[in-house]
């Protein structure tokens, strides 16, 4: 940790002492989530994401690996095997729902942990490389996700597996017999379904990799906080054991009841019904969508619905379908570029007036984006699809530009501790009393 | 004495007496209640391990023994665990008897093995105690070992025509399943 001050790992015991001269595995741990790591003392509840995402990778880990001892991928098993976890394996209905469900918590946690950054400029400097890492977990994630919805290999699963590998398919030339290579035949068959598999075991890993990159760098610089203003001084910092275990700790609860009751309560609610009959190649169903946390990206891919052609030629420079497959991979790819896009120097969205309008416009942005995604098709959400798609480019490509450059942003309080101590100066002044006395008000208490 | 989050300046002292504060009492009930969180999460995880429903119902199995002569044995399945089933001979059956119980290493009778009226059905697991290999003996020509029941080929354990360990490193008799005559000519194993 970069801070002067921060706490040294000292060994209590003898025996401490002889492992930590040989391997400071502890030091590290006490340095990266104990008592040696200074956070900033402002940080509020949107800060708790970051621990409840490495919570939820911990579950679908661990809930995955003993899922994976009753699963078999084969074409003709595997829809039996994953019933057969629901009404044979002891508390195997208990593990699948929390698997199932377990991914839905994973990007509710992780889709607030990325709007927190957006909105206090987590990604601005020095902490791009912990954005952009970020970014990188982000499409793991939907891979291993996508991925693992196939696996139950029912009708969603099936079509599911069908329509993501058709993107690939939409590039010129090579698109086709790449899809056909991805698949390892024609349609998804027992080559995809084990591929598959093999890759949604592995991939959680390659996460939990890319997650210690991310803490790493993240933990160069130290956390950022809501007020985006650097940490000066050791006032402005609390070690993170005990302060911030115990408010992570406080969040992990209140996360895990609403977890609880989509296991025990609402296990199918996000699911498809669709997805209860066994996978069938000849038989689409009526109405595919894929899980809820792809929507926006969804309809995105649909907005694009007219090939891009030499005005009054039949030339087709791009067809429909290839414009939606790059539009919608360059909406996460675009978030790579975010740090040089938002050029204001100014951090928190708190102290930045114009942006913090921006900011939630574009929540309600992704939120009728996800809506669409997961609407049935009428000419109304066409349009409104497109539009929405379209502001969506505008706001990171156009706006957040201009933004930066014509913004007069708040004053920014001089420090972490000055901002946490000035509501406690007015609390012990009570209103209207400090200034007709004239008297100095009392010293904050610590 | 107890402090409850008072705030007067008195307040440091009455903390250091040894008494228990409101914040002791939170804690030990928040890391209590996360430790039963935590071990009611697990149990799933561990209970998941033991044997499905599926593998339970398959937990008994019928056999027609009507075809095997005296002398002849049979190989069937229960459990996936091999079960063999002997038509003794009289000659087979009075050897069995003739052991003195009291030398064996794991004494019991041939009618302890057997149900009353049907001493010359012997039915016993074909799993060796030792470690668990098929022992020879069921079929036509196979080596029986010196004791005339079984052999095992792994480390050499030899069976009687009780089917009781003589010989080798097997500390114990091969073992006989539940099992009943449904019918005279029809066991049910399980």
């Amino acid at each position: 940790m970069s801070f002067g001050w921060a706490r040294e790992y000292e060994p209590k015991t003898e025996l401490g002492r002889w492992f930590d001269q040989r391997l400071p595995f502890p030091r590290l741990v006490y340095g990266s989530l104990g008592g040696g790591y200074p956070v900033p003392r402002n940080l509020n509840y949107f800060w708790n994401f970051g621990v409840l995402s490495g919570l939820m990778l911990t579950v679908q880990i661990v809930t995955g690996i003993v899922l994976a001892m009753h699963y078999f991928a084969s074409a003709d098993g595997a829809f039996n095997s994953v019933e057969s976890i629901m009404r044979d394996v002891n508390a195997g209905w208990m593990l699948r729902y929390a698997h199932a469900n377990g991914a839905s918590m994973f990007f509710v946690a992780v889709y607030i942990h990325i709007f927190r950054g957006l909105y206090f400029g987590s990604y601005k400097a020095p902490r791009e490389l912990v954005w952009m890492l970020g970014l990188v977990i982000y499409l793991l994630m939907m891979a291993t996700a996508f991925m693992g919805y196939v696996l139950p290999w029912g009708q969603m699963s099936y079509w599911g597996a069908q329509v993501i590998t058709g993107f690939f398919s939409a590039f010129p030339i090579v698109g086709e017999p790449l899809r056909i290579f991805l698949l390892g035949g024609y349609a998804p068959d027992q080559a995809a379904l084990n591929r598959f598999f093999s890759l949604h075991y592995l991939l959680p890993f390659v996460i939990a990799g890319v997650v210690i990159l991310h803490i790493w760098s993240l933990h160069i610089p130290g956390s950022g906080n809501p007020t985006g203003v650097d940490v000066k001084t050791e006032k402005d910092t609390l070690p993170f054991h005990p302060f911030y275990t115990a408010k992570d700790g406080f969040g992990v609860g209140v996360f895990l009841i609403l977890y609880a009751i989509f296991i025990f309560f609402l296990p199918n609610y996000l699911g498809h019904a669709d997805n209860y009959i066994p996978a069938n190649p000849l038989s689409t169903p009526a109405h595919i969508v894929p899980e809820w946390y792809f929507w926006p990206f969804y309809a995105i891919l649909r907005s694009f619905t007219v090939d891009l052609s030499i005005p009054f030629t039949a030339i087709v420079l791009a067809p429909a379908k290839l414009l939606g497959v790059l539009a919608m991979f360059s909406s996460i790819l675009l978030l790579f570029f975010l740090p040089w896009l938002d050029t204001s120097p100014v951090r928190s969205g708190n102290y930045r007036p114009m942006f913090k309008r921006f900011f939630w416009l574009l929540v309600a942005d992704v939120v009728v984006l996800g809506y669409i995604g997961g609407a049935e098709l009428t000419p109304f959400h066409t349009a409104l699809g497109q539009l929405t798609s379209a502001y969506y480019f505008a706001h990171f490509l156009i706006i957040l530009p201009l933004v930066a450059k014509f913004e007069r942003p708040d004053p920014l309080p001089s420090s972490i501790s000055a901002s946490v101590l000035h509501g406690e100066a007015e609390e012990s002044a009570p209103y209207g009393l400090a200034q007709t006395h004239g008297a100095p008000a009392p010293a904050a208490a610590e | 004495m107890a402090t409850l989050g008072t705030t007067s300046k008195d307040a440091p002292a009455a903390v250091d007496d040894g008494g228990v504060r409101r914040r002791d009492v939170l804690n030990i009930a928040a890391v209590s209640f996360a430790g039963i969180g935590a071990v009611a999460a697990i149990a799933p995880m561990v209970v998941q391990m033991a044997p499905s429903a599926d593998v339970l119902a398959m937990a008994s199995t019928e056999v027609d023994v009507s075809k095997i002569q005296p002398g002849q044995a049979i190989k069937t399945s229960w459990r996936k665990q091999p079960v063999f089933i002997r038509n003794l001979t009289l000659k087979e059956i009075a050897e069995a008897n003739a052991v003195d119980v009291s030398s064996l290493r794991d004494p019991q009778t041939l009618a302890e093995r057997t149900k009353p009226g049907k001493q010359n059905w012997l039915i016993t697991l074909g799993v060796c105690t030792h470690l668990g290999c098929i022992p020879l003996g069921t079929g036509e020509g196979e080596n029986k070992g010196p004791f005339g029941g079984y052999f095992c080929p792994c480390h050499g354990s030899a069976y009687d025509t009780a089917a009781r360990i003589r010989k080798g490193p097997a500390p114990k008799n091969l073992m006989v399943p539940v099992y009943e005559f449904s019918s005279p000519t029809v066991v049910k194993i399980g």
